[in-house]
């Protein structure tokens, strides 16, 4: 397995996740396609530590710290998540939509 | 890319089936369809964890995102109503800048990644062990996992002062 076979899966995830964070519409589907960027993201992490371990040019546990860089998204992913949803639920209760181009009270 | 080696053929079933997920995710007409395709993204990513030797992660990420990040989304499609099966415009009219940022953002980065790197081996190591990532985090990565932890609690707070009702209102 080459480490580039993994980058360039990691690269197609996270632009099919841009082209969705674009073209959506509806809050809920966008933070669907945020989803799919991040998992992009945590192959690349895993797959740079595994690679830089089996150099050899680094101390021993890199790919270890890879995974747990990994672990952190996965964590923070989850908070936002939870968050985000209860922003779009409270938007949805006081306006009764969720499609980002009706959101325009900042807008001059 | 060595076709002899059986890894290989296992990974390119697995970039099919994360690929073809998340074009549907992003393209579908149906919000439901979205977020069910959405566990077949994350169950390639967690399989491809499982090649890379990170068993904890592909487990963790089976728990985290497949067990309660997918469940929440499908509870704010319920809650906020969002059209189902095809009423409604999901996506904006114009659809050309949105794919052209798209193509242009895969062409850099894996035209630079693989122009980088060629085709340098990633090597088979052993698998990353629970016990490994468990002793990275509690020495080398102690104070961010304590940041982590008070940005859960953060965000467990916030999100119940943002969906609660006003009592007064």
């Amino acid at each position: 397995m080459t480490l580039s076979q993994f980058l360039v899966l990691s690269a197609g995830l996270f632009s099919i996740g841009v082209y969705g964070v674009l073209i959506r519409r509806n809050a809920v589907l966008i933070l669907l396609s945020v989803e799919v960027m991040l998992a992009a993201v945590n192959i690349n992490l895993v797959a740079f530590g595994q690679y830089l371990e089996n150099t050899g040019r680094f101390a021993e546990g890199t790919a270890a710290s890879g995974q747990v860089f990994a672990l952190f998204v996965i964590t923070v992913a989850a908070a936002e998540v939870g968050i985000g949803l209860a922003i779009v639920l409270l938007i949805f209760r006081n306006r009764s939509s969720v499609n980002v181009d009706e959101l325009d009270a900042l807008k001059w | 890319m060595d076709l002899g080696d059986i890894r290989n053929w296992v990974f390119i079933v697995i970039a099919v089936v994360m690929l073809a997920g998340s074009i549907v995710v992003v393209t579908t007409r149906n919000v439901v369809h979205a977020a069910l395709m959405l566990v077949a993204t994350l169950g390639g990513a967690a399989a491809i964890f499982i090649l890379l030797g990170a068993e904890f992660v592909a487990a963790t990420v089976v728990l985290v995102y497949i067990g309660a990040v997918v469940v929440l989304f499908l509870f704010g499609v319920m809650i906020t109503r969002a059209p189902l099966g095809g009423q409604g415009a999901l996506d904006h009219s114009r659809k050309w800048p949105a794919a052209l940022t798209a193509i242009a953002t895969f062409a850099v980065l894996a035209g630079s990644t693989v122009a980088f790197f060629g085709d340098a081996e990633i090597g088979s190591g052993d698998p990353v062990l629970t016990s490994e990532i468990g002793s990275s985090i509690f020495n080398r990565f102690v104070i961010p996992f304590e940041v982590v932890s008070f940005v859960l609690l953060a965000a467990l707070i916030g999100g119940i002062v943002l969906a609660r009702r006003d009592p007064e209102a």
